[in-house]
């Protein structure tokens, strides 16, 4: 049963059946939106790249991204960067396998974040979505729907945090600006 | 390079003319159907499968089978298609299994004509799904890309014809899986007959090769499967050739369902027989390890995987327990200093309070890292424990019993053993160094002073000779894991000071003699760049078979000893062509140097050094690993005291020679 999260909802990352999750999938999906203009049918390719930042107690550890695919403990796995999205038939054009069980223990929070790295604004990106699958057996938990596009070049999308012995997703969805995760640093940490 | 898809994913494809490879563990209806831009399939004639075989640019095969190849030629579809979904459907109505939940995952690849593979996809996680979509091929501003899709229908093959718009998807459904009835009638071998008793005992011998494989191969089906080298440990029997009947038309061992369509006597073309995998884990305890748990063509393969992969958790678990133990430390650091500056902290025993906390909350942390780290090391240890023991004799230690029943292999291994590594947090773990054979750079035994606790320990002198002992031991096993006569050993001593450590080598007859002072280094030298120059020229030229008749085409093996003792400026030149240009046609360095002895070069042979793999006589901690960078500490192998295995080892490679060389 997918929950459609809104801005700032929290959900446990729990199975339905209740156990604990062992491994959640981030993934990003995105379509270039359509230009008008002389040559309207030309859509101009975006490069939106997934970032996962690894924070202890408020401090970053490790950063996972497009040149950074897996972190060094091993827990994160970027699968890959996607230069140009999808055509928008609602795949996964960038994923980000995170095995819970393995996280070291001193990283409480890890964020997810989405840039542009060629520059467009989310003015013209359509279709982005962020939605978290449990790997196990491909079940979707939560996606959150990118709406209205703005004049920003960055989206800090979710955070899953330790509750407890286990975990919790947050849906964020903060515009932001810059070009890879370094840039938005400032932006993040209010939310941690 | 292969793309290895998982759901949702795309990826360019460089070509238009592709082959769509399908591997099942049991016979599937592979189709097409052709989609615009809106995904929309116009009618029955927009779709290939088994009743009719071809479109424009797309063909499919007539029969439900394990393995599929479907050519494509993008360019030829018509203007209007924008999408190709590749189907897979359980033949119904035949007998076989009715669900995909029932059988190995399906295993698709798009590779290119001549079979290299642009991009994989293994659709795991199918459950009571009888017909799946399994890629998309789509137009994408004038290019063509594929998705991994892997949606699965209950409902079968009319389900997912109706979820893509085709009117009348049952008729078809009903028509396709009839179609696929009758070419499985047609194809039907009579009965086999009744086997006498001993050929069903063999029968039974092949009874790995009736479980459908955990994974589906991932090499082109063309390709001829590895042979199996003799392994010890519980590598599964491969099926063997002579348990099928040479001749007949008996069907083979059947992979699962009630037909097998491979060719009777093609037993090498066979997928190989699958990876041991590990058994359930009991509940709340972690999977116990197996030998050859991991993925390849061959139990050698499979373990080079898993030695590689034992090399990276171990890398990765450590990393983890070291960020968890700086990030403690920083933490309490800055706790102490903030306890130490607030003034109400000066008075009563609240500083100390505060100084007490922050040191606990370091120590539970630290405790809890340590408690995953020793969970995973707990882990790699019970690996290693059933690893080491299933190791070829190219993987093991000079140790492991593998070495008394050496044999002189008929093939090249994948990778030879030089030394084992370990980190400071786990000592006992040793994960074996494998390098890939043929050596794609040379080695450097450091004879020198080197910073590590156990150099110093060392006197220079005995330094020296474990380093000249190490590099024989190497040449050793390099000769050792070579097919006889596929590999040479030329020695540079220009002083003859290795006279002694070269003695194995020598005594056995595997070495002529070492070459020795100035005109022996020239000599050496010279013959070796001949060879390089001549295959490199023969290469270029396509002409391998123009080479003299005189020239030695096995492997070479150039040992240095003493250098630059006994090098003159074009010898020093001569070198480093060997060390650039060698290793591509054949002609290894195994240099025993201490750089200071060449320090009058100045950096001029600093890309020399650097182009070598450093090792070094004693336990050093100089090697990185690829993922997370730590230095680990490389320790050679050692033959147990007193043990004669290198002895008899060589004599074993020396009498193959003789017998090579009448």
């Amino acid at each position: 049963m997918t929950v459609n999260m809104t801005k700032g909802q929290a959900i446990n990352l729990q199975k339905s059946d209740g156990g604990t999750l062992t491994a959640v999938r981030m993934g990003l999906g995105w379509q270039a939106a359509p230009r008008r203009g002389l040559f309207g049918s030309r859509t101009r390719e975006i490069d939106l790249d997934a970032s996962a930042v690894l924070f202890a107690d408020k401090q970053p550890v490790d950063v996972v991204f497009f040149r950074h695919l897996v972190s060094d403990d091993g827990s994160v796995k970027h699968t890959g960067d996607n230069l140009v999205g999808g055509a928008g038939s609602g795949g996964d054009d960038e994923a980000i396998l995170v095995d819970l069980q393995r996280v070291p223990v001193h990283i409480d929070q890890i964020v997810f974040t989405v840039n542009s790295f060629t520059g467009q604004t989310f003015q013209e990106v359509q279709n982005a979505f962020c939605r978290i699958v449990d790997e196990t057996n491909g079940q979707e938990l939560a996606r959150y729907t990118l709406d209205g596009g703005g004049q920003y070049t960055a989206q800090i999308m979710a955070k899953v945090h330790r509750v407890g012995a286990g975990w919790q997703m947050t849906a964020l969805g903060n515009p932001a600006n810059g070009r890879t995760f370094q840039d938005l640093m400032p932006a993040i940490l209010p939310h941690l | 390079m292969t793309a290895e898809l998982v759901r949702g994913q795309n990826h360019t494809l460089p070509q238009t003319r592709l082959e769509i490879r399908v591997s099942a563990g049991t016979p599937v209806v592979a189709g097409a159907t052709l989609g615009d831009e809106q995904g929309t399939v116009h009618g029955i004639e927009w779709i290939a499968h088994p009743g009719s075989p071809q479109l424009p640019g797309l063909e499919v095969s007539k029969q439900a089978a394990a393995e599929h190849r479907l050519a494509v030629d993008l360019d030829a579809l018509p203007a209007s298609v924008h999408r190709v979904t590749v189907l897979l459907a359980l033949p119904m109505g035949v007998g076989g299994p009715v669900s995909f939940g029932a059988v190995a995952a399906p295993f698709v690849a798009v590779t290119g004509l001549e079979g290299t593979e642009i991009a994989t996809f293994t659709l795991t996680g199918l459950d009571s799904e009888s017909a799946v979509a399994a890629l998309e091929l789509y137009r994408r501003q004038g290019a063509w890309k594929v998705r991994a899709v892997g949606q699965g229908y209950a409902g079968g093959l009319a389900a997912m014809l109706a979820d893509q718009g085709v009117s009348g998807a049952q008729e078809l459904a009903r028509s396709v899986h009839e179609a696929v009835a009758r070419g499985v009638a047609r194809s039907v071998a009579p009965p086999p007959p009744r086997t006498p008793e001993g050929d069903r005992v063999r029968h039974a011998g092949t009874a790995s090769g009736q479980q459908p494989p955990a994974t589906p191969p991932a090499a082109p089906i063309g390709d001829p499967a590895p042979a199996a080298t003799p392994l010890p440990g519980p590598a599964q029997p491969r099926p063997a050739g002579d348990a099928v009947p040479a001749a007949g038309p008996t069907p083979g061992p059947a992979t699962s369902g009630p037909i097998n369509y491979a060719h009777p006597r093609r037993q090498s073309a066979a997928p190989p027989p699958p990876p041991p995998t590990a058994p359930p884990a009991e509940p709340g305890r972690p999977a116990r390890p197996v030998a050859g748990d991991a993925t390849g063509w061959s139990m050698e393969e499979r373990l080079y995987n898993q030695v590689w992969g034992m090399f990276e958790d171990l890398a990765r678990t450590t990393a983890a327990y070291r960020s968890a133990v700086d990030f403690a430390e920083s933490r309490m650091d800055q706790e102490l200093d903030r306890a130490l500056s607030d003034p109400r902290n000066r008075i009563g025993g609240a500083g100390d309070r505060a100084r007490e906390e922050a040191r606990t909350k370091r120590d539970q942390l630290t405790a809890r890292a340590r408690e995953a780290l020793d969970r995973d090391l707990a882990q790699l240890a019970a690996e290693s424990a059933v690893v080491e023991p299933a190791l070829p004799a190219a993987y093991a230690g000079w140790d492991n019993p593998v070495w008394h029943a050496y044999r002189v292999p008929m093939e090249i291994p994948m990778a030879l053993r030089i030394g084992d590594l370990h980190l400071p947090e786990s000592v006992g773990l040793r994960i074996p160094l494998l390098v890939r054979l043929p050596l794609e750079r040379g080695i450097w035994v450091d004879s020198g002073r080197t910073a590590s606790e156990a150099a110093a320990l060392t006197g220079a002198d005995q330094l020296r000779r474990l380093a000249m002992e190490n590099a024989v031991a190497h040449a050793a096993r390099l000769l050792a894991v070579y097919p006889a006569d596929e590999f040479s050993v030329h020695v540079i001593d220009p002083a003859g000071s290795a006279a002694a450590a070269l003695a194995p080598l020598v005594d056995s007859g595997v070495l002529a003699a070492p070459a020795a002072g100035a005109g022996g280094v020239a000599s050496v030298l010279a013959h070796l760049t001949r060879r390089v120059d001549l295959v490199q020229m023969a290469i270029r030229a396509g002409a391998a078979d123009a080479l003299p008749p005189d020239l030695d085409t096995a492997e070479q093996l150039l040992i240095v000893n003493d250098f630059p003792h006994g090098f003159d400026d074009r010898a020093v030149t001569q070198l480093r062509y060997l060390a650039d240009e060698g290793p591509s046609v054949g002609v290894h360095l195994l240099m025993v140097a201490d750089r200071e002895d060449a320090s009058a070069y100045g950096p001029v042979l600093d890309p020399l050094w650097r182009s070598l793999l450093r090792i070094t006589p004693v336990a050093d901690d100089h090697l990185a690993d690829p993922w997370v960078g730590h230095a680990w500490t490389y320790e050679p192998l050692r033959t147990p005291p007193g043990s004669r295995v290198l002895q008899n080892v060589l004599a074993q490679v020396a009498a193959a020679r003789r017998g090579g060389r009448p």
